[in-house]
């Protein structure tokens, strides 16, 4: 059995590959619809992607651009001269008996992630580089027979693949997890995780503490969540501590993760490894690129989230707040639209109710974000303005965003309509602070607080709060106790 | 009036009624793999209906069964294509058709191109226009030898390694292989994607340039296609000319090397200056040629699996078995040859030894036809080493029929435009071709050098 003694001999070492589907129209080599997402099997296919004789690619310039903006993403290089090459091997799901890609020449070279941790560090993760490439189609096996769909087939994919600069499943989420939000907001892809948008592979391997080597390393494929690249590499971790513990040894191999009993198992070793037989595409000339076409596509890459982090910790956000704007590129820009109009803190204010409805919202509930579009800046402006000025309670606040996220309505109408506006009217308080006090059951409170103990008045603000249905103003309130009671 | 005008001044229907009985009354030669009768028939009646113009309105032609079109299935001379149909058609057949030329068969060929003798087809040899024991080249053998019995007036080809030159020079036709990218290869079936181009076969260089002029130009399906740059050229006066000393050595044949010489003579008193040259690396250019090619062809050919068309293996247990017996039956001896030969100078390890040191040989083999070039405007040598040689001669040794590639495959591995024109005959009567080499780009040059040289 493993221990912790075990446990703390061992460094694990941890890196990356992940394959992003790019959000283009049509697919790398054909004009085929590339959104197969719920399409009828083989129904976006063109001759091109069904490998017919005498089909020839043609390289969609869309992925170049994309291709581009994921390497300001990821801080790199981008190839002046990049090239396309073959990779063979025999499939059903691979038309042309070869996959695409770029083994010699990539377009991306180079570059640095750096992916939050949960104390507020960084993980700093290199780039080695990224390429282009096709995707495969997919098969369905059903005993007797398979069925192939080449609907997926051709569609452009980049694969990033990181120097082994992760140490633990923490930092393999982590990287993971801002890998995602650097595709999504440089638009590179539509980041679709349940349909198989990024995948990644991640190769593990443990060493003796202070071994300057690297040990084995496994391969597992094809993880389609964060949770589950934290989860394999921590079972990985475990199952090589444990290998070597029995004083056996650990094989190179490509493992699968299954989903449903958290676990790995090997799929392939080493030693049945495929030769690609790589080649130059002679069909597709080299990319060739300028500074100013490259400066002019990564003009147009919107801000990041390194650049959020920077100007909102300066603004004073906390870190939970800009983990949960971040969650989505419209709710960060909106806050940052809305810093721009108005000031921080009201900046601050909008963004701690993100922080509340994503807090709130169980896993994957999205709906705070999606409804976010027919909402004018304004209305969150005049929201966080309202709770400022003391005409909305910030249980009040509250509930207005949610319902306007939900509604669309200006927040007047809503708290209007939901009655929640607070009630700054003396006199109207007045009434209510003589009928708490008039109640026999605060008569305790009452006197302990002409008795000189301060602290109860709380709980006669409370009284006049729940007798005023949340709409009195508690600091008017608290003084008209104190000016009545004392 | 060349045999393309003569064509064009007649009734489209006759043209394609009169094509197709004299292509049935010449079937001993085997030079068709398919008739598109039904077709060509309709394109006809449209042309003389006035539906259809253009400049090729109601003429007849054939093309290589490795160009997809409609009408007939593309077989490529397999069992792994047998019975497949075009679900569209190659740019090539579409330019000529869009000028009114009408399809009327699929000629024969190496099975996938690889060959050239055509023996290769795995439907049986074309027999050669002059002499039916000998072969008709290859691997356009069928193109070839339909263009030189008179059959159609045009006929389209591919060469990647001299398959429409080779034939061409067997049969007494020209021949016109042109600079890589000139014509789309969008729609033909791939050999090697390097090397491969889409050429003519005609009886003289006129007919040769008005098809390649309508062949050519950028086409969008095809990225390597260059920018339109083919326009036909009046023959230009006072050329250089180098004879390559390397392609007139003791190994080429002597009738060979008279009928070159006596070319030679009468370009210069065309009144071009005629020296002799060398391009040693040459020698070299069929290793690098027999590595590149297959490498390309290994790819290429790894579509053909089984799974979505073509020939599928029946009784197999599994996957592996799938593809390997499809492509067992489907593929002839010299497919799986060169995707043997390929598959090895791919593969880790030997990639850098073979591949590698192929493709940097090919460029100082550009390297050297580019300092050639400085000084001359056309090389000249042979076609072949030989006359066409006979039905069964080399089939037992690849190596020989390789070699009889010597003289056509460095053109191609440097993307130059090469056209074979005839030359002669040899005293056993058949023809001889000889082989005008120029610059990238110059394609009409050669072509307007051929016809002042038929003219005179």
């Amino acid at each position: 059995m493993l221990n912790d003694e075990m446990l703390k001999k061992y460094d694990m070492t941890i890196g990356i590959e992940c394959h992003v589907q790019l959000a283009t129209d049509t697919k790398l080599f054909s004009g085929a619809d590339n959104d197969a997402r719920d399409k009828a099997p083989n129904t976006v296919v063109n001759p091109i992607d069904f490998g017919l004789p005498g089909m020839l690619p043609v390289l969609n310039h869309q992925v170049i651009n994309l291709a581009i903006k994921a390497g300001k993403a990821l801080g790199s290089e981008i190839a002046h001269i990049s090239r396309f090459d073959r990779k063979h091997y025999f499939y059903p799901d691979l038309p042309k008996g070869y996959q695409t890609t770029q083994m010699y020449h990539p377009i991306i070279i180079g570059g640095l992630v750096e992916a939050p941790l949960e104390d507020g560090s960084f993980v700093k993760v290199r780039i080695h580089h990224a390429h282009i490439e096709e995707d495969a189609g997919k098969l369905t096996h059903n005993g007797e027979y398979s069925l192939v769909d080449l609907n997926r087939a051709g569609t452009p994919l980049i694969e990033i693949v990181s120097e082994p600069d992760m140490h633990s499943a923490a930092e393999a989420k982590a990287y993971a997890t801002e890998l995602y939000r650097l595709m999504t907001y440089a638009g590179v892809t539509r980041g679709d995780l349940y349909h198989g948008n990024m995948r990644f592979d991640v190769n593990i391997s443990i060493a003796p503490k202070g071994a300057t080597e690297l040990g084995k390393r496994a391969e597992v494929k094809n993880l389609n969540s964060f949770k589950s690249v934290e989860r394999a590499a921590e079972y990985e971790y475990r199952r090589q501590v444990e290998l070597l513990e029995k004083g056996e040894r650990i094989v190179q191999e490509t493992r699968g993760w299954d989903d449903a009993k958290q676990k790995t198992s090997s799929q392939r070793s080493k030693e049945d490894a495929q030769d690609y037989r790589y080649m130059p595409d002679a069909d597709i000339p080299p990319i060739v690129l300028n500074d100013a076409e490259i400066t002019r596509v990564q003009a147009t890459v919107p801000n990041l989230p390194s650049y959020y982090r920077q100007v909102w910790t300066e603004a004073g956000f906390n870190k939970d707040i800009i983990d949960a704007l971040l969650l989505s590129q419209t709710s960060a820009e909106l806050v940052e639209r809305i810093r721009g109009k108005s000031n921080s803190t009201v900046a601050k204010k909008v963004g701690f109710w993100f922080l509340k409805a994503v807090t709130q919202a169980l896993d994957g509930d999205n709906a705070v974000q999606t409804n976010l579009q027919p909402i004018p800046d304004e209305y969150f402006i005049d929201l966080a303005t309202m709770v400022q000025d003391g005409k909305l309670n910030s249980n009040a606040g509250d509930a207005v965003f949610l319902e306007m996220t939900k509604t669309s309505e200006a927040p007047v109408t809503i708290a209007e309509r939901l009655n929640l506006l607070q009630v700054s009217d003396e006199g109207a308080i007045a009434d209510v602070v003589d009928e708490v006090l008039a109640d026999p059951a605060s008569q305790q409170a009452v006197a302990d607080l002409k008795a000189g103990n301060d602290k109860v008045i709380g709980y006669l603000v409370g009284q006049v709060m729940k007798r005023s249905q949340g709409k009195a103003n508690p600091g008017l309130a608290q003084e008209l106790i104190r000016k009545k009671v004392i | 009036m060349t045999k393309i005008a003569d064509y064009i001044s007649k009734n489209a229907r006759q043209n394609v009624v009169e094509a197709i009985k004299r292509a049935n009354d010449n079937s001993e030669y085997h030079a068709l793999l398919s008739l598109t009768e039904e077709r060509a028939l309709e394109r006809a009646d449209a042309v003389d209906r006035g539906e259809i113009t253009g400049r090729l309105a109601g003429v007849p032609f054939v093309v290589k069964d490795n160009f997809l079109a409609f009408g007939a299935p593309t077989t490529a001379a397999s069992r792994m294509l047998e019975g497949f149909k075009a679900p569209l058609q190659a740019t090539a057949v579409e330019k000529l058709e869009a000028e009114g030329a009408i399809c009327i068969g699929k000629a024969n060929l190496d099975a996938f191109a690889h060959g050239g003798s055509t023996e290769n087809s795995a439907f049986g040899p074309t027999l050669n226009a002059y002499d039916k024991t000998k072969v008709a080249g290859g691997s356009s053998g069928g193109s070839a030898v339909v263009t030189a019995l008179d059959i159609v007036p045009f006929a389209l080809g591919s060469d990647t390694g001299g398959s429409i030159r080779q034939p061409a020079s067997f049969n007494g036709v020209v021949g016109v292989k042109p600079t890589y990218g000139t014509v789309s290869r969008y729609g033909v079936v791939a050999m090697a994607s390097s090397t491969d181009t889409i050429g003519v076969f005609t009886t003289d260089a006129y007919d040769a340039e008005l098809i390649m002029d309508i062949m050519a130009g950028k086409d969008d399906k095809d990225m390597t296609t260059l920018p339109d740059f083919f326009k036909p050229t009046a023959a230009k006066s006072g050329l250089k000319i180098g004879l390559i000393t390397e392609t007139m050595t003791d190994d080429v044949d002597l009738e060979v090397q008279q009928a070159t010489l006596a070319y030679v003579e009468r370009l210069k008193s065309a009144g071009h200056t005629v020296t002799e040259v060398t391009l040693p690396i040459v020698q070299y250019a069929l290793a690098m040629y027999y590595i590149i090619v297959p490498a390309e062809v290994s790819s290429n050919l790894a579509r053909y699996d089984g799974i979505r068309y073509g020939h599928r293996a029946e009784g197999v247990a599994n996957l592996a078995e799938l593809y390997g017996k499809s492509r067992d039956e489907g593929f002839v001896t010299e497919n799986k040859r060169r995707i043997m030969i390929g598959s090895y100078v791919l593969s880790s390890g030997f990639f850098d030894a073979y591949y590698l040191q192929a493709q940097k040989a090919r460029t100082l083999l550009v390297n050297e036809f580019n300092k050639l070039f400085a000084d001359y405007d056309v090389l000249i040598g042979p076609t072949t080493p030989t006359p066409a040689f006979g039905l069964g001669e080399n089939t037992a040794d690849p190596i020989k029929m390789y070699l009889a590639d010597i003289m056509t495959v460095p053109a191609s591995l440097a993307g130059l435009p090469a056209i074979s024109v005839p030359a002669g005959k040899s005293a056993a009567g058949l023809p001889i071709g000889v082989q005008l080499v120029g610059q990238r780009r110059s394609d009409a040059m050669l072509l307007a050098l051929a016809q002042s040289v038929e003219e005179a």
